[in-house]
């Protein structure tokens, strides 16, 4: 085998093997979206997360707006902390309430973000108030039981 | 004397190799070493060249202990002192003739492609292989083959050539040709030549010494008209290769009538 | 009778430690000489030629039906939830998680650490190692370390291929046969695959697994008895060590990169 041809076979094998990486890490994968992270993040507390994980997205109206980047537990309220990053460019009054939910009945929570009316917006740093706690299934269901057998 | 072996000791596993073996190899000359097969003659030559390290003694090839250079001032005195011709040639697969004749040059040398074509070609003239340069190793011959060896053996121009087996499997035209080169290499360029063989006719017919060597020592040496009237009778028996004689034509065993009575009784 | 099990039981045992202290001692030795190789490229080229374009087809063949066959079968599963518009995102999991690195190590180790372990071994038996000692070229430089190095730069790169072509083949089963929605299939990749604990650690299985493969492949070859049976066996090793090799690392790497 000539040594010509064989360095234009190993040359498009590597720029096969490049074109590969890039497919992989653009198209595939979240890599995009991280240089779009340049957001502002913000806290909420929740009396319970449910499933809720880091990098669970994070919706308004339905629409990505960002992510979650950090899950603590606050030891003098008993609560859990979740840090919320906001892409750039996307703003909420400051009276915004956060919820967890849940995509579909057995699909991954997520924290959705319902605008208030306040003429102010939130500001990096700043806490959301109004927050509700993800639902657990079984406490529903032994609610549901609980006011059944109650009702009887 | 180019080559002094003093004391070598070498074995394999509990097998005794060479058990304290004193040769000379003289400068200019071609000395034969002979014995049966299996007496690590093959073994005596990677112990020259340095690929094997004796159990005891030492190998001073020029003056220099072999075994007492570091790795890289081994590779750099075999570069200037040493060539060797492979049984089987040991030419590189997947270069053709003049590759393979080129390539000590290219490795060791930064001369341009044009002085080394024209000493590829030389070389390649040598031993009458000019015209089978583009042809690859699997396409020649098992002659060819260490006719192609031997030219890059001496491409680099070394004092010494080791020649290992080189008439073994020889048609006797390729056989004449071998012979007939190393004969040549030694006169034409002076170089000190080794040759190990089983061939005793070949080989005495153009060696100045033989050594005889057999079960780790060296039973006899001296020039092959002295060998052939030895006194040995094992020495005689190698020489003119005869079937019986101090080695037994039969394996030891117990006599015949004995073993053929034993397997009537299913034995 | 007891006794000579024993004996050829410690013996044996025996052989392999010294077999893994030969290995150990190569290993090192190639490792010194391989920075001296980065001035040669031109080896280096030649046996990326014969290590890694030559092994592409299988990985691509191989690829494309394994990311079809998951593409499939993850839809038999999920269409049960109402689900599948996540296969793109099971295909994509499994094949940079697992079965990427690790089929690529399976079939180089078959295709290509076989072929080094057979020529270096024919090298060694038709003594041209041996003649270039002789030569004063060192074969652990020209013959080994170009080998070693190109075989450790194609199974990262063999494996990237691997998995683009899988999930290319995912996306024919699931767009083209399945009738997906082409634009959710990329969304729930993009959305969901995480580029450093997916991807790179994926990424990071193939060059652990290439490593070892090559060495094994290499030093096989070296260390062989120069008979053709000798080199029969050394081929078979490779293959065999070298898959199963592939296995157990790939089972510590997992433990170690996905425990958390």
């Amino acid at each position: 085998m000539n040594t010509r041809t064989i360095e234009i076979m190993v040359g498009l094998f590597v720029a096969a093997a490049i074109a590969a990486l890039f497919m992989l890490a653009l198209k595939v994968s979240n890599l995009a979206s991280y240089g779009q992270d340049e957001g502002y993040e913000i806290k909420a507390h929740f009396d319970n997360i449910g499933g809720l994980k880091e990098r669970s997205p994070v919706s308004a109206g339905g629409v990505r707006v960002g992510k979650v980047v950090g899950i603590n537990y606050d030891n003098q309220n008993f609560e859990a902390v979740v840090t919320i990053s906001i892409q750039q460019g996307y703003q909420f009054p400051k009276d915004t309430a956060a919820s967890i939910l849940t995509a579909g009945l057995l699909g991954e929570q997520y924290i959705g973000l319902d605008p208030g009316g306040d003429e102010e917006n939130l500001q990096p740093g700043d806490e959301i108030e109004l927050t509700q706690p993800a639902l657990v299934l079984e406490q529903v269901i032994g609610q549901f039981l609980y006011s059944k057998a109650q009702g009887e | 004397m180019l080559v002094e072996i003093r004391g070598l000791s070498f074995s394999r596993g509990n097998r005794a190799i060479f058990d304290n073996v004193d040769m000379d190899i003289p400068r200019g000359k071609v000395t034969a070493i002979m014995g049966p097969s299996g007496t690590g003659k093959t073994t005596l030559l990677k112990l020259i060249g340095g690929q094997l390290k004796p159990d005891a003694g030492t190998i001073r090839v020029d003056g220099q202990d072999v075994h007492r250079l570091g790795h890289n001032a081994l590779y750099a005195f075999r570069r200037r002192m040493m060539g060797m011709l492979f049984q089987s040639g040991a030419l590189l697969t997947d270069l053709n003739v003049y590759d393979n004749v080129a390539f000590p040059l290219r490795e060791h040398t930064k001369l341009s492609e044009s002085v080394i074509r024209h000493l590829v070609l030389l070389k390649l003239q040598a031993v009458g292989l000019r015209g089978a340069r583009y042809l690859m190793p699997a396409e020649l011959s098992g002659g060819m083959a260490r006719r192609v060896a031997l030219a890059r053996a001496i491409a680099l121009d070394p004092e010494m050539i080791m020649y290992d087996e080189p008439f073994t499997g020889q048609d006797p035209i390729s056989m004449g040709v071998l012979v007939k080169l190393i004969h040549d290499m030694n006169h034409a360029l002076g170089l000190t030549s080794v040759v190990v063989s089983h061939d005793v006719r070949e080989t005495a017919s153009i060696s100045d010494y033989v050594y005889v060597i057999s079960a780790g020592k060296v039973v006899e040496h001296g020039s092959p008209e002295k060998l052939h009237h030895s006194g040995s009778a094992w020495v005689k028996q190698f020489m003119d290769g005869l079937p019986d004689g101090p080695v037994p034509f039969h394996y030891p065993a117990n006599g015949l009538i004995d073993d053929l009575m034993q397997s009537e009784q299913g034995k | 009778m007891m006794r000579d099990k024993l004996q050829s039981l410690g013996r044996h045992t025996l052989d392999i430690f010294a077999r893994i202290g030969r290995g150990a001692e190569f290993l090192i030795h190639t490792l010194y000489v391989l920075p001296a190789i980065l001035l040669r490229p031109a080896l280096v080229i030649r046996q990326l030629y014969y290590v890694g374009v030559q092994t592409l087809v299988i990985i691509v063949v191989a690829g494309l039906f394994v990311g079809m066959v998951m593409a499939l079968q993850s839809y038999i599963v999920l269409v049960d939830f109402g689900a599948e518009e996540s296969i793109s995102l099971m295909v994509a999991l499994s094949i940079m998680r697992e079965l990427g690195p690790v089929f690529t190590g399976l079939l180089f180790a078959g295709r290509a650490g076989s072929a080094l372990t057979a020529e270096i071994g024919l090298m060694k038996s038709t003594e041209q190692l041996s003649g270039m000692e002789m030569m004063a070229v060192d074969p652990m430089k020209y013959v080994i370390a170009p080998r070693f190095l190109a075989g450790f730069i194609s199974v990262p790169l063999l494996t990237a291929i691997f998995m683009s072509v899988a999930i290319l083949g995912g996306y024919l089963v699931a767009v083209e046969l399945l009738q997906l929605y082409d634009g959710v299939f990329w969304s729930q990749l993009q959305a969901k695959v995480d580029f450093y604990e997916d991807f790179m650690n994926g990424m990071i299985k193939s060059v652990v697994f290439g490593f070892v493969i090559v060495w094994i492949a290499v030093f096989e070859g070296f260390d062989c008895l120069p008979t053709s049976e000798g080199l029969g066996q050394a081929t078979t090793r490779t293959v065999v060590h070298g898959s199963l090799a592939v296995l157990g690392l790939d089972f510590i790497l997992t433990a170690i990169m996905f425990s958390a």
